[in-house]
């Protein structure tokens, strides 16, 4: 049957749709990681997480050993030069990310399962339970943190990094836990909470099968928020030398290379990589929050930044009210649709007649 | 059954002067490769005093139209191509809706065309007053205008839409949900547009409140003389309010004619679907039926007539052709004497008369 339109191509103007859909699926599953600021994120964190695995195995020297290479630039030999005693900064950067990793890491999953118990639970429960464990996280809150660490692990000075992580985890959870607690707030007296409570849920179902869901989002950006958190702490830390010399990390080469005028005798080797492995690490951390925002409130996604093509050639930005226009059927001039077009044919005909 | 159908058909139609024309409109969320057609070459003409009706399931496009044409279509939205004639109608020559600059943008907005959005009752500022709401408006668009000139202004739009003038100092918070709404159809009517959108207007209200604000608005309308699209996925509520209606499905229009005919003989069987959908309050008994299936995906439209998995009387070409939307043959020559009633659908039941008709010429 020969069926030809000469209008149909014209109302078709779509390809074939079905390798789209058939591609959709795979793109679904790997959703997070086609999120541009996310894979870059987990792409350097990556790096460092497998750092902090092989690093201390994979170092060329021992970063304490001194050599007779005193205060070379980067070689060959020492990729990122050595120190004042000749020690290598190459293997001490690795040897240190280990540290600042476990720290950072420890620490936000402390902060963060105290956070929950705290914020959802005063949340949740309300009355004089609630507000005291919401007083108890508003005295966190106001504790100065840096201080307190300060003291803490130097009265501890053995206790290595699980000491640092559990201290610097203990005191870092109150941000997390009022934010928590703000939303709990919210949800509590939603209306599928409110079914819930009627059907006789007991109170741990509702809190982790119904309420809980709800809070991912920001349990999990406020755990990327905490680890950062705890890195700078930790970092601080050894770089003001609070955290004793037992262990290399990031904030303790900063600290020889501060205490020995690295940047007037200017050893620039000595202070640069690890200042620039704590930027990259945060800024690993800080694209993850972000895709995580963008995975859970998608209007954020590329709103702003996107610019597009229109009908004048112009680029201009997407924003709210202002729609642009790709393509501008032919000339200014206005020509009549098909449909008017049969009216006045047949219009001219019924004159005729 | 309806107040005007039976009736002759009002002057101001039959002259039919064009309000607005909409050629080839077609809307896609987001650009390049991964754009999806939410509207495709859509070809609709208000005419001056009309209501139009947008009908359609969830999904079909009918907002996406609306907000498309107006340009109010929220990021990833853009209009793919088409044209949005506008014709003032006081000898300024039409204007071109799409192509209008930023600036000009916002000077025709309200001015010329306004909206009465979907969620109107919560489109008010909780925390200003209805005067400074209303005003509002009038401080960007008239800037000439005085104070007590805007206080004015206001206080008649609220008689307007039957709100007494003490209302003027209330906060939304102490008017109902009924009255909240008026305020916005009065809002709406503030700078006097040829052209009211309305978005669902009443899906919140109840039918007592919904029948009450309509009669409002036809009388407001009938009084001030603007045309108005109407949205709404009630298709009995198009059928009393509607001059024409326009069904919408998948992005597209399958059929558009006067209410009383799409409502007495619906052609395209969705709209007939539709039309079984809810019961009729007078008339003979009829059974109630749904359409089965849900609305199409469109990231993968159907081929041909997207409304073919659904149609329960989908044949040959339905699924390889896409039906054009024309003057069915079957009316003949008297199909469409004059503008205003003419009917046109997209459907291989009801191929289109003359060159246009792929299935004129094949053996079918």
């Amino acid at each position: 049957m020969a069926v030809t339109a000469p209008g149909v191509d014209a109302v078709t103007p779509q390809e074939p749709v079905a390798g789209s859909v058939a591609a959709t699926p795979r793109r679904l599953r790997l959703r997070l990681l086609s999120n541009r600021k996310v894979a870059v994120g987990s792409a350097i964190l990556a790096v460092f997480l497998l750092i902090a695995i092989i690093g201390p195995l994979v170092a060329p020297f021992d970063p304490s050993q001194r050599s007779s290479d005193i205060l070379q630039g980067p070689s060959a030999k020492h990729w990122f030069g050595t120190t004042h005693i000749g020690q290598d900064i190459f293997s001490q950067v690795l040897d240190g990310t280990r540290s600042v990793m476990f720290v950072g890491f420890f620490a936000g999953v402390v902060a963060t399962i105290v956070a929950v118990l705290f914020g959802v639970t005063s949340g949740y429960l309300g009355g004089a339970g609630g507000e005291s464990l919401s007083a108890v996280s508003n005295v966190f809150l106001v504790i100065p943190a840096l201080p307190l660490i300060i003291i803490i692990t130097t009265a501890i000075p053995t206790g290595g990094d699980w000491v640092v992580a559990l201290v610097i985890g203990l005191t870092s959870w109150a941000w997390g836990a009022r934010v928590l607690r703000a939303q709990t707030l919210s949800l509590r007296r939603r209306d599928f909470v409110e079914a819930a409570r009627a059907t006789g849920e007991p109170v741990w179902r509702i809190v982790i099968f119904e309420i809980l869901p709800n809070l991912t989002a920001i349990i999990a950006s406020s755990f990327v928020g905490t680890v950062i958190y705890a890195i700078m702490t930790e970092v601080a830390l050894a770089f003001i030398g609070a955290q004793g010399l037992y262990e290399w990390n990031w904030g303790a080469i900063l600290y020889w290379a501060q205490s020995q005028e690295a940047l007037a005798i200017g050893a620039w080797w000595w202070f640069v990589p690890a200042g620039l492995a704590i930027a990259l690490l945060g800024t690993a951390l800080s694209l993850l929050n972000f895709g995580i925002d963008e995975l859970v409130n998608p209007r954020l996604r590329s709103s702003g930044s996107a610019r597009v093509r229109d009908y004048t050639g112009r680029k201009i930005r997407l924003r709210v009210g202002f729609t642009p226009v790709l393509a501008h059927g032919g000339e200014p001039a206005f020509t009549p649709a098909a449909t008017e077009s049969q009216v006045a044919e047949i219009n001219a005909e019924d004159g005729a007649r | 059954m309806t107040i005007h159908v039976d009736g002759p058909i009002p002057d101001h139609l039959t002259t039919g002067d064009a309000v607005l024309e909409i050629t080839g409109l077609s809307v896609d969320y987001g650009v390049g490769e991964r754009a999806v057609r939410a509207v495709s070459d859509v070809n609709l003409t208000l005419r001056r005093g009309e209501v139009l009706g947008l009908a359609g399931e969830s999904g079909s496009g009918k907002s996406t139209l609306a907000y498309g044409l107006t340009r109010l279509l929220p990021p990833p939205g853009v209009v793919a191509d088409g044209k949005v004639i506008y014709h003032a109608g006081d000898g300024s020559g039409p204007v071109d809706v799409l192509a209008l600059s930023c600036a000009g943008l916002r000077e025709f907005r309200w001015a010329r065309t306004s909206i009465v959005f979907q969620a109107a009752m919560n489109a008010l500022n909780p925390v200003d007053k209805i005067s400074t709401q209303l005003t509002d408006v009038l401080r960007a668009h008239r800037p000439e205008m005085g104070r007590a000139q805007r206080m004015e202004r206001a206080r008649e739009l609220l008689a307007l839409v039957g709100i007494p003038a003490d209302r003027l100092d209330s906060y939304p918070h102490q008017l109902s949900g009924g009255m909240r709404q008026r305020v916005m159809i009065g809002m709406a009517l503030a700078l006097e547009p040829r052209i009211v959108i309305m978005d669902e207007p009443t899906t919140a209200l109840d039918v007592v409140m919904q029948r009450q604000i309509l009669g409002v608005f036809s009388s407001l309308r009938r009084r001030l003389d603007f045309s108005v699209i109407f949205i709404t996925h009630d298709l009995s509520l198009l059928v009393e309010f509607a001059d024409r209606i326009a069904i919408m499905y998948g992005g597209r229009i399958v059929e558009e004619a006067p209410a009383a005919q799409i409502y007495r003989d619906p052609m395209h069987p969705y709209s007939d679907g539709l039309l079984h959908s809810f019961p009729a309050l007078r008339g003979p008994r009829r059974e109630l039926a749904g359409i089965p299936g849900s609305p199409p995906d469109p990231r993968s439209l159907p081929s041909g007539c997207s409304f073919h998995p659904r149609c329960p009387k989908a044949f040959d070409p339905c699924s390889r052709e896409i039906p054009v939307l024309g003057v069915p043959g079957e009316l003949g020559r008297g199909g469409g004497e004059n503008a205003a009633n003419q009917r046109t659908v997209a459907c291989w039941l009801h191929p289109v008369a003359g060159p246009q008709n792929p299935a004129a010429d094949s053996p079918v």
